[in-house]
């Protein structure tokens, strides 16, 4: 049982100079067999990790991480949470996550520093007025918080915001769903990590797997840099690389890895409260608990997995940031960085067995995986343990693409992919 | 972002092309035959390799032509470059 983390573990901690903390995780070498392991310890790895040993009793289990944990698309995305989808599948499955982050903090004795600011989606023309319109009722149908705004109500919830007539893309109104808002991404999959591990849940960090061993139709095992590890269930959530891993096992995925870019200025005063997402100018700013403002920018639309994208995709997205906020003109970059966001061709998420028994893939969350984490995780780890997916994640199969029964989020999702 | 050397009109930035996608995917020549699945893999199904990769690019920015490519997806660099209908030059 680990030590509960509060104000007297803080007190008690100062007097030894923070050296004293217990290991909130171990370091474990694999054993030789589990039953299950999960590959990918970012957010939604470490959740489904989380949820089988808590929810489904499976605790001889593992996570592979070629890495550290959460350093992948965890530690890249721009962290903003939000449930607003269009579609019924969608929604549902977006809100059961929005639901649980609400409760995360207390649930993992890890501060997620989940942030109810809100997030609003700003309209540029006509169709998106009449698309951000219909997907608000949507939302309201389906017991999701979503209002739209005018002009002057955007102006008065986010006065920076330029809402002048005449500049190339003026704001003409914009939703805003009040739950949503943003939280801290390494916390999430710290304190996953931290809750699996308490489980017995061994976390082997470094191991990148490097083959599926398989016996027909059913697997075997995983290759890897630690060597062989035997067992009869895994689950890939590996992001960007899920098309390497399906390769591995001889499945193609309807899947395309392409760069996402975002960048962080220099920290300063508390100038942005909320999360404004511009969707046609690709334009999406929050600030941090630091002071940075934290700026995601679109795809470069090639495949990559070189984690760098294109100069002028920045530039594009800058271009917008200054034209919507001209309060920014002369803030300065401190950093800018690339992820590789595996996008489906619906732009929903595949989580899913597949046609090798024992195989499951959670993947395609392209440019909107974090929100997802928990709701990923809980449904992803129900599936896994029974063979069998949960009613929310019940539309995301892989045969959609054969059946045509797609759930396309592209545009709809108020994000413009 | 990094050069590319347009089969038509030599050297250019990257950011003047649109990437089309993995290249040499035939469209079936009887349709109407074809199972749900196969339509599944002509439409949605991609390789989506990790290294040498082969697509199709458009100069859009440009002269606008179609053209083919090889290229690394790991760091991004460019083995080679043809023109549609070609055979591609490297394996």
């Amino acid at each position: 049982m680990k030590n509960k983390y509060s104000i007297f573990s803080l007190i008690k901690n100062a007097f030894s100079y923070h050296e004293n903390w217990e290991k909130a995780w171990k370091d474990p070498e694999p054993k030789k067999e589990y039953d299950a392991v999960i590959v990918g310890g970012g957010g939604h790895g470490l959740a489904t990790a989380y949820y089988l040993a808590k929810k489904h009793n499976m605790k001889n289990i593992a996570v592979v991480e070629k890495g550290w944990i959460g350093g992948g698309n965890t530690g890249r995305n721009t962290t903003i949470i939000r449930s607003n989808y269009l579609w019924d599948a969608s929604a549902g499955l977006y809100d059961h996550a929005l639901k649980i982050w609400e409760g995360l903090s207390q649930e993992l004795n890890y501060n997620v520093m989940f942030s109810q600011r809100g997030v609003m989606n700003l309209a540029h023309n006509l169709q998106d007025v009449r698309d951000l319109k219909r997907r608000t009722h949507a939302n309201r149908l389906n017991g999701i918080d979503a209002v739209y705004l005018n002009t002057e109500q955007v102006k008065k919830f986010c006065p920076i915001i330029n809402t002048s007539q005449d500049i190339r893309y003026p704001v003409l109104g914009g939703t805003l769903q009040r739950r949503a808002g943003t939280a801290r991404h390494d916390a999430v999959a710290w304190g996953y990590a931290r809750g699996a591990d308490e489980m017995g849940v061994d976390i082997i960090q470094n191991c990148e797997v490097k083959g599926i061993k398989r016996n027909g139709d059913t697997v075997e095992g995983i290759e890897t840099t630690k060597g062989f590890i035997k067992t009869k269930k895994i689950g890939v959530v590996a992001a960007g690389h899920s098309s390497v891993i399906a390769n591995m096992a001889g499945l193609k995925l309807p899947l395309e890895s392409k760069p996402l870019q975002a960048l962080v200025s220099e920290p300063v005063k508390p100038i942005i409260d909320t999360v404004v997402m511009s969707n046609a100018v690709h334009a999406y700013v929050s600030q941090s608990d630091k002071g940075e403002l934290v700026i995601g920018a679109g795809t470069d639309d090639y495949v990559s997995y070189s984690q760098k994208g294109s100069y002028d995709i920045v530039e594009g997205t800058l271009n917008a940031i200054l034209e919507l906020y001209p309060i920014f003109s002369r803030m300065r970059m401190l950093r800018q960085w690339g992820g590789i966001v595996d996008i489906c061709p619906d732009a929903s998420p595949i989580i899913s067995k597949t046609s090798i028994k024992g195989l499951y893939f959670n993947c395609g969350w392209g440019t909107g995986g974090f929100k997802a984490t928990p709701g990923s995780g809980d449904l992803f780890a129900h599936t896994i343990a029974n063979d069998e997916p949960h009613k929310l994640n019940a539309a995301f199969n892989i045969n959609r693409f054969v059946s045509g029964d797609l759930v396309d989020e592209h545009g709809a999702a108020a994000v413009a992919h | 972002m990094f050069l590319i050397n347009c089969p038509f009109c030599g050297e250019r930035e990257q950011s003047e092309f649109k990437a089309g996608g993995e290249a040499h995917i035939v469209r079936p020549k009887q349709p109407t035959e074809l199972s749900d699945d196969e339509w599944a893999e002509y439409l949605f199904m991609r390789k989506n390799i990790k290294g040498v990769q082969f697509e199709r690019w458009n100069h859009v920015h440009g002269c606008r032509k179609w053209f083919n490519m090889v290229r690394d997806t790991s760091n991004d660099q460019i083995k080679a470059v043809y023109k549609m209908g070609e055979k591609p030059p490297v394996k």
